[in-house]
Protein backbone atom coordinates (compact mmCIF):
# COMPACT_ATOMS: atom_id res chain seq x y z
CA UNK A 1 0.00 0.00 0.00
CA UNK A 2 2.82 2.36 0.87
CA UNK A 3 4.55 1.31 -2.30
CA UNK A 4 1.41 2.12 -4.24
CA UNK A 5 1.14 5.57 -2.70
CA UNK A 6 4.77 6.31 -3.38
CA UNK A 7 4.57 5.27 -6.99
CA UNK A 8 1.12 6.63 -7.78
CA UNK A 9 2.49 9.30 -10.11
CA UNK A 10 4.62 6.79 -11.98
CA UNK A 11 1.69 4.41 -12.44
CA UNK A 12 -0.68 7.16 -13.55
CA UNK A 13 1.92 8.56 -15.94
CA UNK A 14 2.63 5.18 -17.50
CA UNK A 15 -1.11 4.52 -17.90
CA UNK A 16 -1.42 7.81 -19.80
CA UNK A 17 1.52 6.79 -21.94
CA UNK A 18 -0.19 3.48 -22.68
CA UNK A 19 -3.33 5.38 -23.72
CA UNK A 20 -1.21 7.45 -26.08
CA UNK A 21 0.66 4.52 -27.60
CA UNK A 22 -2.25 2.07 -27.87
CA UNK A 23 -3.61 3.36 -31.21
CA UNK A 24 -0.14 3.16 -32.76
CA UNK A 25 0.09 -0.45 -31.63
CA UNK A 26 -3.32 -1.15 -33.16
CA UNK A 27 -2.27 0.50 -36.44
CA UNK A 28 0.85 -1.66 -36.47
CA UNK A 29 -0.93 -4.93 -35.70
CA UNK A 30 -3.67 -4.25 -38.24
CA UNK A 31 -1.10 -3.66 -40.97
CA UNK A 32 -0.71 -7.47 -40.88
CA UNK A 33 -4.43 -8.12 -41.13
CA UNK A 34 -6.34 -9.59 -44.03
CA UNK A 35 -9.77 -8.05 -43.61
CA UNK A 36 -13.04 -9.44 -44.89
CA UNK A 37 -14.73 -6.76 -46.92
CA UNK A 38 -13.64 -3.19 -47.41
CA UNK A 39 -12.97 -2.04 -43.86
CA UNK A 40 -9.93 -2.95 -41.81
CA UNK A 41 -11.50 -2.58 -38.37
CA UNK A 42 -11.73 -6.14 -37.06
CA UNK A 43 -9.01 -8.77 -36.89
CA UNK A 44 -9.34 -11.68 -39.32
CA UNK A 45 -6.03 -13.39 -39.99
CA UNK A 46 -2.34 -12.73 -40.34
CA UNK A 47 -1.00 -11.71 -43.71
CA UNK A 48 1.95 -9.74 -45.05
CA UNK A 49 0.27 -8.97 -48.37
CA UNK A 50 -0.04 -5.25 -47.72
CA UNK A 51 3.61 -4.95 -46.70
CA UNK A 52 4.68 -6.64 -49.95
CA UNK A 53 2.65 -4.22 -52.02
CA UNK A 54 2.35 -0.90 -50.16
CA UNK A 55 1.42 1.03 -53.30
CA UNK A 56 -1.10 -1.59 -54.40
CA UNK A 57 -4.04 0.71 -53.79
CA UNK A 58 -4.87 3.20 -56.51
CA UNK A 59 -3.70 6.77 -55.74
CA UNK A 60 -2.34 5.96 -52.28
CA UNK A 61 1.32 6.52 -53.08
CA UNK A 62 0.51 9.46 -55.33
CA UNK A 63 -1.20 11.15 -52.38
CA UNK A 64 1.83 10.40 -50.23
CA UNK A 65 4.26 12.02 -52.68
CA UNK A 66 1.94 14.98 -53.02
CA UNK A 67 1.88 15.43 -49.24
CA UNK A 68 5.67 15.21 -49.02
CA UNK A 69 6.11 17.79 -51.79
CA UNK A 70 3.54 20.06 -50.23
CA UNK A 71 5.15 19.81 -46.80
CA UNK A 72 8.60 20.51 -48.25
CA UNK A 73 7.47 23.67 -50.07
CA UNK A 74 5.36 24.85 -47.14
CA UNK A 75 8.33 24.37 -44.79
CA UNK A 76 10.63 26.28 -47.09
CA UNK A 77 8.18 29.17 -47.40
CA UNK A 78 7.27 29.32 -43.72
CA UNK A 79 10.91 29.09 -42.59
CA UNK A 80 12.04 31.87 -44.92
CA UNK A 81 9.24 34.28 -44.04
CA UNK A 82 9.13 33.26 -40.38
CA UNK A 83 12.87 33.64 -39.74
CA UNK A 84 12.83 37.11 -41.26
CA UNK A 85 9.93 38.14 -39.02
CA UNK A 86 11.61 36.63 -35.95
CA UNK A 87 14.82 38.59 -36.57
CA UNK A 88 12.92 41.81 -37.09
CA UNK A 89 10.92 41.28 -33.88
CA UNK A 90 13.92 40.55 -31.67
CA UNK A 91 16.56 42.79 -33.19
CA UNK A 92 14.81 45.97 -34.22
CA UNK A 93 12.49 48.58 -32.87
CA UNK A 94 9.69 49.68 -35.12
CA UNK A 95 6.15 50.92 -35.08
CA UNK A 96 3.07 48.74 -34.71
CA UNK A 97 4.94 46.02 -32.85
CA UNK A 98 1.86 45.17 -30.79
CA UNK A 99 -0.34 44.84 -33.86
CA UNK A 100 2.23 42.64 -35.58
CA UNK A 101 2.58 40.43 -32.52
CA UNK A 102 -1.19 39.89 -32.42
CA UNK A 103 -1.28 39.18 -36.14
CA UNK A 104 1.25 36.41 -35.53
CA UNK A 105 -0.46 35.09 -32.40
CA UNK A 106 -4.02 35.04 -33.75
CA UNK A 107 -3.63 32.17 -36.26
CA UNK A 108 -2.51 29.98 -33.36
CA UNK A 109 -5.45 31.05 -31.20
CA UNK A 110 -8.09 30.35 -33.81
CA UNK A 111 -9.92 27.08 -34.37
CA UNK A 112 -8.60 25.68 -37.63
CA UNK A 113 -12.05 25.39 -39.14
CA UNK A 114 -12.53 29.17 -38.86
CA UNK A 115 -9.32 29.90 -40.77
CA UNK A 116 -10.12 27.20 -43.29
CA UNK A 117 -13.61 28.51 -43.96
CA UNK A 118 -12.58 32.14 -44.24
CA UNK A 119 -9.70 31.38 -46.59
CA UNK A 120 -12.10 29.43 -48.79
CA UNK A 121 -14.42 32.47 -48.87
CA UNK A 122 -11.50 34.57 -50.12
CA UNK A 123 -10.63 32.09 -52.86
CA UNK A 124 -14.28 31.74 -53.91
CA UNK A 125 -14.77 35.50 -54.03
CA UNK A 126 -11.59 36.02 -56.02
CA UNK A 127 -12.49 33.20 -58.38
CA UNK A 128 -9.24 31.36 -57.66
CA UNK A 129 -9.13 27.76 -58.89
CA UNK A 130 -8.63 25.46 -55.87
CA UNK A 131 -5.62 23.15 -56.13
CA UNK A 132 -2.03 22.62 -55.06
CA UNK A 133 -1.28 26.34 -54.96
CA UNK A 134 -4.21 27.27 -52.74
CA UNK A 135 -3.29 24.50 -50.27
CA UNK A 136 0.33 25.62 -50.28
CA UNK A 137 -0.73 29.20 -49.56
CA UNK A 138 -2.88 28.00 -46.67
CA UNK A 139 -0.14 25.79 -45.21
CA UNK A 140 2.48 28.53 -45.31
CA UNK A 141 -0.04 30.82 -43.61
CA UNK A 142 -0.70 28.60 -40.60
CA UNK A 143 2.88 27.27 -40.26
CA UNK A 144 4.34 30.79 -40.27
CA UNK A 145 3.36 31.67 -36.69
CA UNK A 146 4.86 28.47 -35.30
CA UNK A 147 8.17 29.10 -37.07
CA UNK A 148 8.27 32.69 -35.78
CA UNK A 149 7.71 31.47 -32.21
CA UNK A 150 10.42 28.80 -32.41
CA UNK A 151 13.06 31.02 -34.04
CA UNK A 152 12.24 34.00 -31.81
CA UNK A 153 12.84 31.94 -28.68
CA UNK A 154 16.24 30.90 -29.93
CA UNK A 155 17.41 34.37 -31.01
CA UNK A 156 16.26 35.87 -27.72
CA UNK A 157 18.40 33.46 -25.72
CA UNK A 158 21.42 34.32 -27.85
CA UNK A 159 24.35 36.20 -26.32
CA UNK A 160 24.61 39.53 -28.21
CA UNK A 161 28.26 39.79 -27.19
CA UNK A 162 29.15 37.06 -29.69
CA UNK A 163 28.11 39.31 -32.56
CA UNK A 164 29.88 42.28 -31.02
CA UNK A 165 33.00 40.16 -30.78
CA UNK A 166 32.71 39.27 -34.45
CA UNK A 167 32.38 42.94 -35.39
CA UNK A 168 35.31 43.85 -33.17
CA UNK A 169 37.31 41.36 -35.17
CA UNK A 170 36.45 43.33 -38.32
CA UNK A 171 33.78 41.01 -39.67
CA UNK A 172 31.41 42.87 -41.98
CA UNK A 173 27.65 42.75 -41.30
CA UNK A 174 27.14 40.02 -43.91
CA UNK A 175 30.04 37.99 -42.57
CA UNK A 176 28.85 38.37 -38.97
CA UNK A 177 25.40 37.23 -39.98
CA UNK A 178 26.53 34.22 -42.01
CA UNK A 179 29.36 33.00 -39.76
CA UNK A 180 28.03 33.86 -36.30
CA UNK A 181 24.34 34.75 -36.12
CA UNK A 182 22.94 32.15 -38.50
CA UNK A 183 24.84 29.15 -37.04
CA UNK A 184 23.65 30.08 -33.54
CA UNK A 185 20.06 30.56 -34.70
CA UNK A 186 20.17 27.31 -36.70
CA UNK A 187 18.71 24.98 -34.02
CA UNK A 188 15.72 27.30 -33.65
CA UNK A 189 15.25 27.46 -37.40
CA UNK A 190 15.55 23.67 -37.62
CA UNK A 191 13.00 23.18 -34.84
CA UNK A 192 10.60 25.59 -36.53
CA UNK A 193 11.14 23.85 -39.85
CA UNK A 194 10.47 20.39 -38.43
CA UNK A 195 7.33 21.64 -36.74
CA UNK A 196 6.16 23.25 -39.98
CA UNK A 197 6.85 20.05 -41.92
CA UNK A 198 4.93 17.93 -39.42
CA UNK A 199 2.00 20.37 -39.26
CA UNK A 200 1.75 20.65 -43.02
CA UNK A 201 2.16 16.93 -43.70
CA UNK A 202 -0.55 15.96 -41.22
CA UNK A 203 -2.95 18.83 -41.81
CA UNK A 204 -6.46 17.83 -42.65
CA UNK A 205 -9.03 20.51 -41.81
CA UNK A 206 -7.53 23.43 -43.76
CA UNK A 207 -6.64 21.14 -46.66
CA UNK A 208 -10.15 19.67 -46.67
CA UNK A 209 -11.58 23.15 -47.28
CA UNK A 210 -9.03 24.55 -49.72
CA UNK A 211 -7.80 21.64 -51.82
CA UNK A 212 -10.51 21.12 -54.39
CA UNK A 213 -11.29 17.66 -55.74
CA UNK A 214 -8.05 17.12 -57.68
CA UNK A 215 -5.52 17.71 -54.90
CA UNK A 216 -5.71 14.60 -52.73
CA UNK A 217 -3.09 14.74 -49.98
CA UNK A 218 -2.38 11.72 -47.80
CA UNK A 219 -4.72 12.83 -44.96
CA UNK A 220 -7.39 13.53 -47.58
CA UNK A 221 -6.89 10.04 -48.94
CA UNK A 222 -7.28 8.52 -45.49
CA UNK A 223 -10.41 10.61 -44.86
CA UNK A 224 -11.89 9.45 -48.16
CA UNK A 225 -11.05 5.85 -47.38
CA UNK A 226 -12.86 6.10 -44.04
CA UNK A 227 -15.99 6.54 -46.16
CA UNK A 228 -15.22 4.14 -49.02
CA UNK A 229 -13.28 1.42 -47.25
CA UNK A 230 -9.92 1.45 -45.50
CA UNK A 231 -7.17 -0.45 -47.32
CA UNK A 232 -4.60 -2.22 -45.14
CA UNK A 233 -1.93 -0.22 -46.95
CA UNK A 234 -2.69 2.96 -45.01
CA UNK A 235 -1.72 1.06 -41.85
CA UNK A 236 1.47 -0.04 -43.58
CA UNK A 237 2.35 3.56 -44.45
CA UNK A 238 1.44 4.72 -40.94
CA UNK A 239 3.58 2.04 -39.32
CA UNK A 240 6.50 2.64 -41.65
CA UNK A 241 6.46 6.38 -40.93
CA UNK A 242 6.30 5.72 -37.20
CA UNK A 243 9.18 3.23 -37.17
CA UNK A 244 11.33 5.37 -39.47
CA UNK A 245 10.84 8.51 -37.38
CA UNK A 246 11.53 6.74 -34.08
CA UNK A 247 14.69 5.20 -35.59
CA UNK A 248 15.91 8.62 -36.75
CA UNK A 249 15.26 10.19 -33.33
CA UNK A 250 16.92 7.34 -31.44
CA UNK A 251 19.98 7.31 -33.74
CA UNK A 252 20.29 11.07 -33.40
CA UNK A 253 20.13 10.72 -29.63
CA UNK A 254 22.79 7.99 -29.63
CA UNK A 255 25.12 10.07 -31.80
CA UNK A 256 24.61 13.08 -29.54
CA UNK A 257 25.33 10.93 -26.46
CA UNK A 258 28.52 9.56 -27.98
CA UNK A 259 29.68 13.05 -28.94
CA UNK A 260 29.04 14.24 -25.40
CA UNK A 261 31.05 11.31 -24.06
CA UNK A 262 34.02 11.93 -26.37
CA UNK A 263 33.85 15.63 -25.59
CA UNK A 264 34.10 15.01 -21.84
CA UNK A 265 36.71 12.24 -22.18
CA UNK B 1 8.59 40.45 -23.16
CA UNK B 2 10.97 43.22 -24.02
CA UNK B 3 13.03 43.18 -27.16
CA UNK B 4 16.73 43.72 -26.92
CA UNK B 5 17.44 47.09 -28.44
CA UNK B 6 19.75 47.10 -31.39
CA UNK B 7 23.30 47.43 -30.35
CA UNK B 8 24.64 50.02 -32.73
CA UNK B 9 28.02 49.07 -34.06
CA UNK B 10 30.63 51.49 -32.79
CA UNK B 11 31.98 53.75 -35.54
CA UNK B 12 34.72 51.79 -37.17
CA UNK B 13 37.35 53.61 -39.10
CA UNK B 14 38.60 51.83 -42.14
CA UNK B 15 36.97 50.35 -45.19
CA UNK B 16 33.57 49.54 -43.66
CA UNK B 17 31.12 51.77 -45.51
CA UNK B 18 28.51 53.44 -43.33
CA UNK B 19 25.06 53.01 -44.63
CA UNK B 20 22.70 55.97 -44.63
CA UNK B 21 20.64 56.10 -41.44
CA UNK B 22 17.28 56.03 -43.24
CA UNK B 23 18.14 52.81 -45.01
CA UNK B 24 19.12 51.22 -41.73
CA UNK B 25 15.87 52.26 -40.18
CA UNK B 26 13.99 50.54 -42.98
CA UNK B 27 15.65 47.15 -42.43
CA UNK B 28 13.05 45.77 -39.98
CA UNK B 29 10.23 46.75 -42.32
CA UNK B 30 11.84 44.90 -45.23
CA UNK B 31 12.30 41.84 -43.01
CA UNK B 32 8.68 41.96 -41.88
CA UNK B 33 7.15 42.81 -45.24
CA UNK B 34 6.80 39.41 -46.98
CA UNK B 35 5.56 37.46 -43.96
CA UNK B 36 3.23 40.13 -42.69
CA UNK B 37 1.77 40.71 -46.15
CA UNK B 38 1.20 36.95 -46.37
CA UNK B 39 -0.67 36.95 -43.07
CA UNK B 40 -2.64 40.06 -43.98
CA UNK B 41 -3.73 38.72 -47.36
CA UNK B 42 -4.35 35.08 -46.42
CA UNK B 43 -5.38 35.39 -42.77
CA UNK B 44 -6.78 38.86 -42.04
CA UNK B 45 -8.36 39.65 -45.41
CA UNK B 46 -10.26 36.32 -45.49
CA UNK B 47 -11.82 37.30 -42.16
CA UNK B 48 -13.13 40.48 -43.82
CA UNK B 49 -14.49 38.44 -46.72
CA UNK B 50 -16.11 36.06 -44.32
CA UNK B 51 -17.69 38.91 -42.39
CA UNK B 52 -19.14 40.25 -45.61
CA UNK B 53 -20.34 36.78 -46.69
CA UNK B 54 -22.14 36.31 -43.38
CA UNK B 55 -24.43 39.29 -44.07
CA UNK B 56 -25.19 38.35 -47.67
CA UNK B 57 -28.34 36.79 -49.02
CA UNK B 58 -28.99 35.03 -52.26
CA UNK B 59 -28.52 31.64 -53.79
CA UNK B 60 -25.79 29.78 -55.61
CA UNK B 61 -27.54 30.24 -58.96
CA UNK B 62 -28.31 33.96 -58.65
CA UNK B 63 -25.23 34.86 -56.67
CA UNK B 64 -24.96 36.39 -53.23
CA UNK B 65 -25.33 40.11 -52.45
CA UNK B 66 -24.49 42.01 -49.32
CA UNK B 67 -27.86 42.93 -47.84
CA UNK B 68 -26.73 43.42 -44.23
CA UNK B 69 -28.90 40.50 -43.31
CA UNK B 70 -27.82 40.11 -39.68
CA UNK B 71 -30.71 37.77 -39.03
CA UNK B 72 -28.53 34.97 -40.45
CA UNK B 73 -26.58 35.05 -37.21
CA UNK B 74 -29.68 34.71 -35.09
CA UNK B 75 -31.16 31.99 -37.31
CA UNK B 76 -27.92 30.07 -37.42
CA UNK B 77 -27.51 30.26 -33.68
CA UNK B 78 -31.09 29.22 -33.05
CA UNK B 79 -30.86 26.29 -35.38
CA UNK B 80 -27.46 25.05 -34.28
CA UNK B 81 -27.14 26.01 -30.62
CA UNK B 82 -27.12 22.36 -29.53
CA UNK B 83 -24.01 21.84 -31.65
CA UNK B 84 -22.38 24.90 -30.08
CA UNK B 85 -23.15 23.68 -26.58
CA UNK B 86 -21.89 20.22 -27.51
CA UNK B 87 -18.65 21.60 -28.95
CA UNK B 88 -17.87 23.59 -25.82
CA UNK B 89 -18.90 20.71 -23.56
CA UNK B 90 -16.88 18.08 -25.42
CA UNK B 91 -13.85 20.35 -25.84
CA UNK B 92 -14.03 21.40 -22.19
CA UNK B 93 -14.30 17.82 -20.96
CA UNK B 94 -11.46 16.71 -23.23
CA UNK B 95 -9.29 19.59 -21.98
CA UNK B 96 -9.95 18.66 -18.36
CA UNK B 97 -9.21 15.00 -19.08
CA UNK B 98 -6.01 15.97 -20.89
CA UNK B 99 -4.92 17.93 -17.85
CA UNK B 100 -5.77 15.11 -15.44
CA UNK B 101 -4.10 12.45 -17.59
CA UNK B 102 -1.25 14.59 -18.85
CA UNK B 103 -0.08 16.09 -15.58
CA UNK B 104 1.16 12.84 -13.98
CA UNK B 105 3.02 11.91 -17.15
CA UNK B 106 4.64 15.37 -17.49
CA UNK B 107 5.54 15.21 -13.78
CA UNK B 108 6.98 11.73 -14.20
CA UNK B 109 9.14 12.81 -17.14
CA UNK B 110 10.30 16.01 -15.44
CA UNK B 111 11.18 14.66 -11.99
CA UNK B 112 11.17 10.87 -11.81
CA UNK B 113 12.35 9.55 -15.15
CA UNK B 114 16.11 9.88 -14.64
CA UNK B 115 17.88 8.36 -17.58
CA UNK B 116 14.60 7.30 -19.17
CA UNK B 117 13.61 10.93 -19.67
CA UNK B 118 14.57 11.20 -23.33
CA UNK B 119 12.99 7.87 -24.20
CA UNK B 120 9.72 8.91 -22.56
CA UNK B 121 9.77 12.23 -24.39
CA UNK B 122 10.26 10.41 -27.68
CA UNK B 123 7.31 8.16 -26.83
CA UNK B 124 5.13 11.21 -26.16
CA UNK B 125 6.01 12.77 -29.50
CA UNK B 126 6.17 9.48 -31.44
CA UNK B 127 2.42 9.14 -32.13
CA UNK B 128 2.68 12.38 -34.13
CA UNK B 129 4.69 10.52 -36.74
CA UNK B 130 1.66 8.52 -37.83
CA UNK B 131 -1.04 10.59 -39.48
CA UNK B 132 -3.64 11.53 -36.86
CA UNK B 133 -6.48 10.35 -39.08
CA UNK B 134 -5.07 6.81 -39.18
CA UNK B 135 -4.65 6.87 -35.40
CA UNK B 136 -8.18 8.15 -34.92
CA UNK B 137 -9.47 5.34 -37.13
CA UNK B 138 -7.63 2.91 -34.84
CA UNK B 139 -10.00 4.01 -32.07
CA UNK B 140 -12.81 2.57 -34.18
CA UNK B 141 -11.18 -0.80 -33.65
CA UNK B 142 -10.38 -0.24 -29.98
CA UNK B 143 -13.89 0.94 -29.10
CA UNK B 144 -15.79 -1.41 -31.44
CA UNK B 145 -18.63 -3.46 -29.95
CA UNK B 146 -17.31 -6.55 -28.18
CA UNK B 147 -13.73 -5.35 -28.35
CA UNK B 148 -11.42 -6.12 -25.41
CA UNK B 149 -11.66 -2.62 -23.97
CA UNK B 150 -15.43 -2.35 -24.27
CA UNK B 151 -15.96 -5.84 -22.80
CA UNK B 152 -13.68 -4.98 -19.89
CA UNK B 153 -15.53 -1.72 -19.25
CA UNK B 154 -18.80 -3.64 -19.39
CA UNK B 155 -17.58 -6.30 -16.96
CA UNK B 156 -16.42 -3.61 -14.53
CA UNK B 157 -19.90 -2.02 -14.77
CA UNK B 158 -18.32 1.21 -15.96
CA UNK B 159 -20.65 1.23 -18.93
CA UNK B 160 -23.69 1.01 -16.63
CA UNK B 161 -22.62 4.26 -15.00
CA UNK B 162 -21.72 6.00 -18.24
CA UNK B 163 -24.98 4.90 -19.87
CA UNK B 164 -26.90 6.26 -16.92
CA UNK B 165 -25.06 9.54 -17.39
CA UNK B 166 -25.92 9.48 -21.08
CA UNK B 167 -22.31 9.24 -22.24
CA UNK B 168 -22.71 5.79 -23.76
CA UNK B 169 -25.65 3.76 -25.00
CA UNK B 170 -26.17 0.33 -23.47
CA UNK B 171 -23.05 -1.71 -24.11
CA UNK B 172 -21.96 0.44 -27.04
CA UNK B 173 -19.15 2.98 -26.83
CA UNK B 174 -18.55 3.75 -30.49
CA UNK B 175 -20.90 6.41 -31.90
CA UNK B 176 -21.53 7.88 -28.44
CA UNK B 177 -20.36 11.13 -26.78
CA UNK B 178 -17.79 9.16 -24.79
CA UNK B 179 -16.09 7.93 -27.97
CA UNK B 180 -15.84 11.48 -29.31
CA UNK B 181 -14.45 12.86 -26.06
CA UNK B 182 -12.06 9.93 -25.86
CA UNK B 183 -10.81 10.68 -29.38
CA UNK B 184 -10.47 14.41 -28.68
CA UNK B 185 -8.58 13.73 -25.45
CA UNK B 186 -6.30 11.33 -27.25
CA UNK B 187 -5.61 13.65 -30.17
CA UNK B 188 -4.68 16.69 -28.09
CA UNK B 189 -2.84 15.05 -25.16
CA UNK B 190 0.66 15.80 -26.52
CA UNK B 191 -0.31 19.51 -26.79
CA UNK B 192 -1.04 19.42 -23.07
CA UNK B 193 1.93 17.34 -21.98
CA UNK B 194 4.69 19.25 -23.77
CA UNK B 195 3.98 22.72 -22.29
CA UNK B 196 3.38 21.11 -18.87
CA UNK B 197 6.70 19.33 -19.11
CA UNK B 198 8.53 22.51 -20.18
CA UNK B 199 7.30 24.48 -17.20
CA UNK B 200 7.74 21.61 -14.71
CA UNK B 201 11.27 20.98 -15.92
CA UNK B 202 12.24 24.59 -15.16
CA UNK B 203 11.31 24.22 -11.48
CA UNK B 204 14.33 24.17 -9.21
CA UNK B 205 14.10 20.86 -7.30
CA UNK B 206 15.72 22.52 -4.29
CA UNK B 207 12.38 24.23 -3.76
CA UNK B 208 10.85 20.78 -3.13
CA UNK B 209 13.58 20.02 -0.62
CA UNK B 210 13.04 23.37 1.06
CA UNK B 211 9.31 22.66 1.36
CA UNK B 212 10.02 19.27 2.87
CA UNK B 213 12.54 20.77 5.28
CA UNK B 214 9.76 23.06 6.43
CA UNK B 215 7.64 19.99 7.23
CA UNK B 216 5.32 20.22 4.24
CA UNK B 217 3.74 16.90 3.29
CA UNK B 218 4.19 15.77 -0.34
CA UNK B 219 0.59 16.81 -1.02
CA UNK B 220 1.14 20.28 0.45
CA UNK B 221 4.40 20.64 -1.47
CA UNK B 222 2.53 19.89 -4.65
CA UNK B 223 -0.36 22.21 -3.85
CA UNK B 224 1.73 25.14 -2.64
CA UNK B 225 4.94 24.87 -4.66
CA UNK B 226 4.87 22.64 -7.70
CA UNK B 227 1.42 23.34 -9.08
CA UNK B 228 1.56 27.15 -8.81
CA UNK B 229 4.96 27.14 -10.49
CA UNK B 230 3.63 25.02 -13.34
CA UNK B 231 0.74 27.43 -14.04
CA UNK B 232 2.25 28.81 -17.30
CA UNK B 233 2.31 25.25 -18.62
CA UNK B 234 -1.23 24.59 -17.42
CA UNK B 235 -2.50 27.74 -19.11
CA UNK B 236 -0.80 27.23 -22.45
CA UNK B 237 -1.58 23.50 -22.40
CA UNK B 238 -5.29 24.06 -21.80
CA UNK B 239 -5.37 26.70 -24.55
CA UNK B 240 -3.52 24.50 -27.03
CA UNK B 241 -6.04 21.74 -26.27
CA UNK B 242 -9.30 23.65 -25.98
CA UNK B 243 -8.95 25.88 -29.04
CA UNK B 244 -8.39 23.17 -31.65
CA UNK B 245 -10.78 20.77 -29.89
CA UNK B 246 -13.66 23.28 -30.01
CA UNK B 247 -13.46 23.54 -33.79
CA UNK B 248 -12.67 19.91 -34.50
CA UNK B 249 -15.02 17.85 -36.63
CA UNK B 250 -12.82 14.84 -37.37
CA UNK B 251 -13.43 12.97 -34.12
CA UNK B 252 -17.16 13.64 -34.14
CA UNK B 253 -17.36 12.42 -37.74
CA UNK B 254 -15.23 9.29 -37.38
CA UNK B 255 -16.13 8.18 -33.85
CA UNK B 256 -19.52 9.79 -33.28
CA UNK B 257 -23.02 9.62 -34.67
CA UNK B 258 -25.52 12.21 -35.91
CA UNK B 259 -26.31 12.93 -32.25
CA UNK B 260 -22.74 13.93 -31.47
CA UNK B 261 -22.22 16.47 -34.27
CA UNK B 262 -20.18 19.47 -33.20
CA UNK B 263 -20.25 22.95 -34.66
CA UNK B 264 -17.22 22.10 -36.81
CA UNK B 265 -19.29 19.41 -38.54
CA UNK B 266 -22.03 21.91 -39.28
CA UNK B 267 -19.60 24.49 -40.69
CA UNK B 268 -17.94 21.85 -42.81
CA UNK B 269 -21.16 20.49 -44.27
CA UNK B 270 -22.72 23.94 -44.80
CA UNK B 271 -19.59 25.06 -46.61
CA UNK B 272 -18.62 21.99 -48.60
CA UNK B 273 -21.89 20.13 -49.12
CA UNK B 274 -24.93 22.37 -48.61
CA UNK B 275 -23.07 25.40 -50.03
CA UNK B 276 -25.04 27.81 -47.82
CA UNK B 277 -22.13 30.21 -47.48
CA UNK B 278 -23.80 32.94 -45.40
CA UNK B 279 -24.91 30.50 -42.69
CA UNK B 280 -21.51 28.79 -42.66
CA UNK B 281 -19.72 32.13 -42.41
CA UNK B 282 -22.00 33.29 -39.61
CA UNK B 283 -21.48 30.03 -37.71
CA UNK B 284 -17.74 30.24 -37.97
CA UNK B 285 -17.83 33.87 -36.79
CA UNK B 286 -19.90 32.93 -33.77
CA UNK B 287 -17.46 30.12 -32.98
CA UNK B 288 -14.51 32.49 -33.34
CA UNK B 289 -16.15 35.07 -31.10
CA UNK B 290 -16.96 32.51 -28.40
CA UNK B 291 -13.46 31.02 -28.44
CA UNK B 292 -11.64 34.38 -28.46
CA UNK B 293 -13.87 35.64 -25.65
CA UNK B 294 -13.27 32.55 -23.51
CA UNK B 295 -9.53 32.63 -24.19
CA UNK B 296 -9.26 36.32 -23.27
CA UNK B 297 -11.20 35.87 -20.03
CA UNK B 298 -9.18 32.78 -19.18
CA UNK B 299 -5.82 34.47 -19.76
CA UNK B 300 -6.94 37.46 -17.66
CA UNK B 301 -8.05 35.16 -14.83
CA UNK B 302 -4.95 33.02 -14.98
CA UNK B 303 -2.87 36.18 -14.99
CA UNK B 304 -0.21 34.90 -17.32
CA UNK B 305 0.65 37.37 -20.00
CA UNK B 306 3.88 36.02 -21.42
CA UNK B 307 2.35 33.33 -23.57
CA UNK B 308 3.30 34.61 -26.96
Amino acid sequence: MRWLRKNLVVIAGLLTLAYMILPNAVVMVFSFNRPNGRFNYSWQRFSTDAWKDPCGVADLCRSLTLSLQLAAWATLGAVLLGTMIAFALVRYRFRARGAINSLIFLPMAMPEVVMAASLLTLFLNMGVQLGFLTVLIAHIMFCLSFVVTAVKARIMSMDPRLEEAARDLYAGPAQTFLRVTLPIAAPGIAAGGLLAFALSFDDFIITNFNAGPSTVTFPMFVWGSAQRGTPVQINVIGTAMFVLAVLIVVTGQLIANRRKKTATA
Amino acid sequence: MSATPTTEAPPVDGPVPRRPATRRRLVPYWLLLPGIVWLLVFFALPMVYQASTSVQTGSLEQGFQVTWHFRTYWDAFQEYWPQFVRSLLYAGTATLLCLLLGYPLAYLIAFKAGRWRNLLLVLVIAPFFTSFLIRTLAWKTILADDSLVVDALGALHVLDVTSWLGWTEGDRVLATPMAVVCGLTYNFLPFMILPLYTSLERIDTRLHEAAQDLYASPATTFRKVTFPLSMPGVVSGTLLTFIPASGDYVNAELLGSTDTKMVGNVIQSQFLRVLDYPTAAALSFILMAIVLFMVTVYIRKAGTEDLV
